[in-house]
Order: structure tokens, then sequence, then C-alpha cells
């Protein structure tokens, strides 16, 4: 069939099982918008491209299918940009098309011209630009393939407007053709046996459960494991919620916010078995002193990230789910890991996650955080911005469903949590759904609050108001002596009147027995709510491991980083100073 | 296409280079080379000053490196020499006596000794089911 590339789009995005897009028009794209109310797509008028990108983002992480955003040429696809490297860092599945200036006119500097495929190389799985209207079907298949398939993430598509104008024969190709790519699913079965024989031998073994677990929807593979085998599970950030928070065998988060009995886990175990990890920095600590003592099988679709980070005694290219099933059918009797076990017990007793301390009946974020679990029972998806309340979350929201803790992790981008739970929202249209952010990230993109007003997407925001850019207040004054420097955030706005101005129904709480019946009178609220939280001004997170030092040597709370504490762990070094680290790197 | 990458670095960067060439949805197939047997070769053409009391020395110079002169001016020559970098290096040393006026070098090319055509690498290989 004949018809111009802006019908081409569409109709690809049709055969896809598109839905909803996230965008916003210009010039450019316009021959696009033209024609997309004739399918049957629905787009979101968003106010900043950013908000487009993390909506598609939120979007694809709870559908585990593609979200996809659209944006004019020049500045339009550029306010793409921070959004799609944070879907890519996540490995979230994300299209986005972009118009450009017609043909004749690249390399012209002509009026909203951006080399949006240049500068999107290094943040995208892979880009296009589509220089002939025969080639968009092929390009549209192609794009969704990549983006959904392997190691998700972020596609771009830049269409010239003279291509979405031009007119050519349609036929949306059946399969795709890409010799250069070709994921790997099975794991390499004499590679696992060889993992088989080590899991059943190991006296403290520990599963580090990552993203990929979720992405492959491997939590019962995982849950088998760890039952069938009785090995303890850690999470990372990204693969929070890919095993129940309130299991026996489930020991919180690792890392630099995790805590202490998972980070002693995983530094004293004599085998580790990444599912879906990466290893990264902020999981792991010093990679040169990261579980000495341990083996490590890796299982991750990316053979890149296997040998990356730490090293690997059994790299097992896969799927995850693939990989873990046939694992399973390999396993037979575990030996006796008692012994391991009470040493966890005595962790676990010893280094509970610590309180935040109050004074005044000030509310601190773990109360607003305990309100919306007793309030949701764990039945919601929490999407998170970045900072303190993104690890508060992280450690101490009970989840118990898999795959509804959505987070910027890899990127750790301010202002994802209010576009991307809008995404996850209209992803999950009966579930309730909980952005919480800091007043910090709020502020960046909360003209999407035009969203979800007119939209009128039943979302619930808790606004964490500390009045500050709390984590980075919190390394000034572990790090750089108190030195406060661009950090305060107190003054305007009057948040209840941003809400108001939105037409938002709106809740304000400064006290801890109020957190609960707000959090439940906005839940019980038909439509969008929003409340604000102002919380204890100088919150800050523990444990911490410090950067450049290892799991081993994590603060397990206040008191310990400023050395007053009398009893140190006993498998850390005593602390005498305060921590301070000159030339500390990020 | 074939593109040829000379890559300094320790065991793992470089392994991470072969990864990270392979995550390049064109790039099908990467062979790490270093430890094969391979014919290495790169061109250069290099322009001397070439007086007509030097030019015959700078010919039967680059007779010896089995190079070519392919262009001659009254006070210059062109040199093309093709060979290992370490015999373009050498040659380049001798010619700098002379006067080097100008040099364009293409960076090397290699092909494994034998039979075989380029296998994924190995480790990429044990690492697939």
């Amino acid at each position: 069939m004949r018809m111009n590339g802006a019908r081409m789009i569409c109709e690809a995005l049709v055969a896809e099982g598109v839905r909803d897009v996230f965008g916003l028009p210009g010039g450019a794209i316009m021959p696009l918008y033209d024609v997309l109310p004739q399918y049957p797509i629905r787009h979101i008028l968003v106010r900043h491209e950013q908000g487009a990108a993390h909506m598609a983002d939120g979007y694809g992480r709870a559908t585990n299918n593609v979200g996809v955003c659209m944006a004019t040429s020049g500045p339009g696809a550029i306010n793409l940009v921070v959004g799609l490297a944070t879907a890519q860092m996540d490995s979230a599945p994300v299209v986005a098309i972009t118009a450009n200036v017609a043909t004749t006119f690249i390399g012209s500097d002509a009026f909203q011209e951006a080399d949006i495929t240049g500068i999107t190389i290094p943040v995208t799985k892979h880009n296009y630009l589509v220089r002939r209207t025969e080639d968009l079907p092929r390009v549209m298949k192609e794009a969704f393939h990549l983006a959904r398939t392997g190691r998700p993430g972020a596609v771009l598509v830049d269409v010239p407007k003279d291509v979405l104008i031009g007119e050519a024969d349609f036929k949306y190709p059946d399969r795709v053709d890409l010799p250069g790519y070709n994921p790997t699913s099975r794991g390499n079965i004499v590679q696992i046996r060889k993992a088989a024989r080590l899991i059943e031998q190991a006296t403290r073994p520990v599963i580090i459960a990552g993203h990929g677990v979720l992405i492959s929807q491997a939590w019962e593979e995982l849950r088998a494991l760890a039952e069938r085998q009785q090995i303890p599970v850690i999470n990372t950030l990204l693969g929070v919620s890919s095993f129940p928070g309130d299991h026996p065998l489930f020991l919180g988060m690792m890392g630099m916010h995790g805590t202490v009995t998972a980070c002693y886990a995983a530094d004293q175990a004599d085998l580790i078995i990444g599912i879906g990890n990466r290893f990264d920095d902020r999981a792991v600590g010093k990679f040169s002193a990261f579980a000495p003592r341990a083996k490590i099988i890796h299982i991750d679709i990316d053979p890149a990230e296997i040998g990356k980070n730490v090293r690997t005694d059994v790299p097992i290219v896969g799927d995850a789910k693939q990989v873990l099933t046939a694992l399973l059918k390999e396993l037979g009797e575990p030996v006796d890991r008692t012994a391991w076990f009470n040493q966890i017990r005595e962790w676990q007793r010893l280094y509970p996650l610590p309180p935040v301390k109050a004074e005044n009946g000030e509310l601190t974020t773990p109360d607003v955080i305990a309100a919306i679990y007793e309030a949701t029972r764990g039945n919601a998806t929490i999407v998170t911005d970045v900072g303190q309340h993104q690890m508060f979350v992280a450690q101490r929201f009970p989840f118990t469903r898999p795959n509804t803790h959505i987070s910027s992790g890899g990127l750790g981008t301010m202002g994802f949590a209010l576009p991307a739970a809008i995404g996850a929202q209209l992803a999950r249209p009966g579930e309730t759904v909980w952005c919480m952010a800091g007043d910090g990230g709020f502020q960046m993109v909360m003209q999407e609050l035009a969203v979800v007003a007119v939209e009128r997407i039943p979302l619930k925001i808790a606004l964490i108001n500390n009045r500050y850019l709390g984590m980075v207040r919190q390394w000034q004054e572990l790090f750089y002596k108190k030195n406060y420097v661009a950090v305060d955030l107190s003054g305007p706005p009057n948040y209840m009147k941003i809400a108001e101005a939105y037409g938002i129904a709106a809740w304000r709480v400064a006290r801890p027995e109020d957190a609960l019946p707000a959090v439940l009178a906005a839940m019980a609220h038909p439509g969008p709510a929003l409340i604000e939280f102002v919380v204890k001004a100088d919150e800050n997170v523990y444990p911490m491991v410090v950067p450049g030092t290892s799991l081993a040597e994590v603060i397990v709370n206040e008191a310990h980083a400023s050395g007053h504490d009398g009893k140190p762990p006993v498998h850390v070094q005593p602390r005498p100073e305060p921590v301070s680290l000159p030339g500390l790197r990020h | 296409m074939r593109l040829t990458i000379v890559v300094d670095g320790s065991r793992t960067a470089v392994e991470q280079v072969v990864k990270q060439l392979y995550k390049i949805i064109e790039v099908r197939k990467v062979s790490d080379v270093t430890e094969d047997q391979t014919v290495r070769r790169e061109l250069a053409l290099i322009k001397v000053t070439s007086k007509p009391t030097t030019r015959s020395e700078i010919i039967q110079l680059a007779d010896v490196y089995r190079a070519r002169v392919v262009d001659v001016a009254p006070g210059s020559l062109i040199v093309e020499v093709t060979g290992t970098p370490e015999k373009i290096d050498s040659m380049v040393q001798v010619l700098r006596v002379f006067g080097i006026k100008e040099m364009v070098r293409t960076g090397v090319v290699a092909m494994v000794r034998g039979p075989q055509v380029p296998q994924e690498s190995e480790k990429v290989r044990e690492l697939s089911a």
C-alpha cells in the first residue's frame, strides 16, 4: 500500500502493539501529528520532552513492552537526551521518534536542526537517521526489536521532514535481518553444570539478584533456586522487588546504602551467584576488595558485563529465566549451611536498619515509607526519584510483588519519578501507583502535573520535602567538613498552591501521626492526589559504604560514622576519626 | 567493511574493547589477532627534500627498502613505501636526514597467515551456548 512516511510510522506503532505515546509537536514533526489521530493510539501531550522520555521509560519498565516518545527536531529532540540516557543505563525498552529538518537541509545549521543521531550515539542501544521513506518499515521493525530483545535499551529513529512527507510502498516486515545482532538466550550447559557443582558445595553462598531477574521475569525461578538450595538473596537497587521483601531468605539491598547484613554476607561469602546484575560500583564497593573469599558465578544476557568490573569464575551468558530453569534441573542436594545462617541471623540481630532520629515529633522519611506500606500492604507500584528518599525506599519498603519498584539507578536522574510514574500508571491502569520524590527532583519536572490533571491520571504523589538537596547535603556533612554549598531549597514554592494551580487534590503533613491518615485519604480520593510531607531537614541515610572502601567497611549508623560508637562491628576496622576522604571521587 | 584497530591496553581492557565492539549492532565479527601469525602492512607517502647531489642517494635507499619513487620535482621526491610499521619507521629515520617535507601514513592492516578466515573472538564463543 502506498503511503507517506508519517503514516508508515503510525502503522508500525500499531503493528508493534503500541497503545500510548508521549510527545510534544513542533515544526518538523507536524506531518506525523497530522495523521496520528487516525490511529488507535493515545497521545499524551507533555509539557517538556524530558517528561516524554521518562514517561516512555516508566511505561516500558512497567509493561516490559516498549515505551514510545516523540519529539520534533532540534531542541525537542535534544530535550529527550537525558531521558534516553536514563533508560539506556537501566536497560529499559524505549523507542524515541524524532523528526529532523529535510534531508536537503541537513548539515546546514538550518532552523531547529540538530545532529541528534550524533548526539545520542553514546546513550542509545542503537539509532537511525532514515534518509528514504522506503526504509521506514524496516527501520521501525528493527527499532522495536532492538529495544525489547537481548539487553533492552533506548533506540532512537530520526526522520527528516521530507522523509515523513514522501511516499512509498508500505509492507511491514515479518522478520528482522540483523546479522550483527544475535543475543544469546540459552546458557552454555557446560558452564551451567560447573555452576551447579559449585552451588551444591558452597557453605556460604549468596545470590545477588539484579534487574535482569525482573526483565527476564525470572522471579519464580529465583525463588525456587533460593528455597531449594537454601541460599540467602541480596538485591541490587534495580533488583529490588525481584524477591519478596518479607521472605526469610531475603537479606536486603546491598551496596552503598544497603543493609549491613547484605554487605557482610557478600563480603564473607564463599560463592556469589550474580543473576542479571552488573557488579556496579554502587552495589559492590571497591572492586579489588569485593568478595575476596568467594568464587563468582555471573549470569547475564550481556557478555560485555561479564568480567568487566569483578573477576568471574563461571561466566554464563544467557537469559536469566532460561539459565535458571536449566540450572535448577542440574542441582542436587546442597551441603549443610546451618553455620552460615546462624552467622546471618546474628548480623541481622546486631545490625538492623538504623532508625532516623527525630526530635520534637518531626516527621522522617522512614515514617512516610511506613505509612505508605501500611496503607497499601505492598499492593502498589512505587516510583522513586533520586536522592536520600530513593535510598530509604529501597532499603525499607518491603516489596512483595515483582517489578513494583521503579527508579533511576544507573544514571541517577533527578526528575525521573513524576513522569516515570505517569508512564507506569498508564501502563497499569487498575493499580495503585505512588510517585515518591524529593523536593529537588520534583521541581525539575513539576510542569508535568499538568499531564496528571488533564489526562486524569489517578497517580498518588508523595512529595518528600526536606527543603534540601538531601544527598548532596549529607555528603557535604560527611566528606566536606559540613561546608554546605548550594544545597538549600527552602522558600518557594508553596507546594499546596502549586497543586491547587494544577487542580490536584493535595494534603500537607508535618507530623508522624498525620502521615497514615493523609495517605489513606489520598488513596480514597478517586483522582490524582499529592501529599507534601514536610520531613526533618538533616536526615542522613545509613548504612553507608563510603566510595573507595569495601562492603566490609560499611558504616553502620550515625554514631559509627562519627567515631563515637564504643563497639564497632566485629568485621570492620575500628574507626577512630570521623569519615573523611581527601580527593574523594564522586 | 573491515576495520583494523590497534589497541594498547591490559588484557582486561582489550577484552572489554572486543565485547563493546560486539555491542555495536552493525558489527558482525571481531577477531583479536594479537597472538596469531599475521601479515601486517602499512603504506606511507614521504615527500623528501632532494637536491641534485642527494637525489640518487635517496633513490638507492628507496631500493634498499623496496620502496618506489612516485613523484619527482626540482626540490623534492615522493617515496612510496609499504611494509610493517617497523619498516616504515626505519625508512622515515633514514630519510629524515635529507629533510622530510611532508608525510602521510595509512595505519596498519593485518591478515592472519594460513588458510583460515576470521573466527569470532574465542572468549565470546566460549561464553555463548
